[in-house]
């Protein structure tokens, strides 16, 4: 996971890879595309490829490279789960708001239990 | 219905959006007043509770946040940077290391709230900036394990009603 995040979190790396949303390309479609030179989309695709975010296929005379939707979906879920827990939170919060909105409930909290 | 989003920037931070249905001065109120906070900010669904709750909401003061689960206890604490009521709130956290909780990461971060109204709504949007990268995928993760947790507790709640059941 932490692969997937240091992969991602470099913003020409972030662009590559929602180029290759679109599908597989090589290094020199990315390379026109984002108006990076040679080398350096070769670096960054070694880091993608390492973190196992994108794989390389051989077709034809060239090398594609293609996004791998594994990464992204553990990368997804793990999100997912701490969304969650705010949500869970915000559910209640909601309730307490409700609650506060009723001019009569004003200024009457309960209180919190106190156990030691 | 009211969707929280949750989105990483860079590799630091973490920005979660919101909207509610009251005005922000009563948002303000459930986020900050302890008697308020305790009510939400341990979902009874997650098999978490509150055990203590004390803030002394001003610039300088500080808070306590004191949950209880299955598996232990711990304390978030911080300070407050900025009190801008109802629109802005500043606050440092740290995860207090306890006997029996997990293991902490001991570095502080840094939590901006604002409040924004909206035709009588409040959009709120909470941006936490980590000290790391590391700190950062270390609290998303254990958003994650209390997940877990929560299923653990459930299935142990259900193995024991079994057992009671004979």
């Amino acid at each position: 996971m932490l692969e997937t995040l240091a992969a991602l979190a470099e913003p020409t790396r972030f662009r590559i890879v929602e180029m290759l949303r679109a599908g597989p390309a090589s290094v020199n479609d990315i390379g026109g595309r984002l108006r990076l030179n040679q080398p350096q989309v070769s670096k960054h695709l070694r880091v993608l490829k390492e973190s196992g975010l994108v794989e390389v296929e051989a077709r034809a005379q060239q090398r594609l490279y293609e996004l791998r939707a594994e990464p992204l979906r553990r990368l997804h879920d793990w999100l997912e789960r701490y969304r969650d827990l705010w949500d869970a939170r915000f559910d209640e919060l909601d309730g307490l708001i409700e609650e506060l909105k009723a001019p009569a409930h004003r200024g009457r909290g309960k209180k919190p239990r106190t156990r030691r | 219905m009211n969707r929280t989003t949750l989105e990483l920037r860079g590799d630091r931070e973490i920005v979660i959006e919101r909207t509610f249905e009251g005005p922000p001065q009563i948002v303000f109120d459930a986020w900050t007043r302890p008697e308020l906070v305790a009510r939400w900010w341990a979902p009874a669904s997650r098999g978490v509770s509150i055990v203590g709750c004390d803030a002394d909401v001003r610039v300088g003061g500080r808070y306590r946040y004191h949950l209880r689960h299955a598996r232990g206890d711990v304390a978030f604490s911080g300070e407050y940077l900025e009190v801008e009521p109802p629109s802005r709130l500043v606050y440092t956290q740290v995860l207090e290391p306890t006997a029996s909780g997990p293991d902490p990461g001991a570095a502080a971060i840094t939590i901006t709230v604002t409040f924004a109204e909206r035709d009588g709504r409040t959009h709120l949007v909470s941006h936490t900036h980590c000290p790391t990268p590391q700190v950062r995928d270390s609290i998303i993760a254990s958003g994650m394990e209390s997940g877990m947790r929560e299923t653990m507790d459930l299935l142990e709640s259900l193995v024991e009603s079994q057992v009671s059941a004979r």
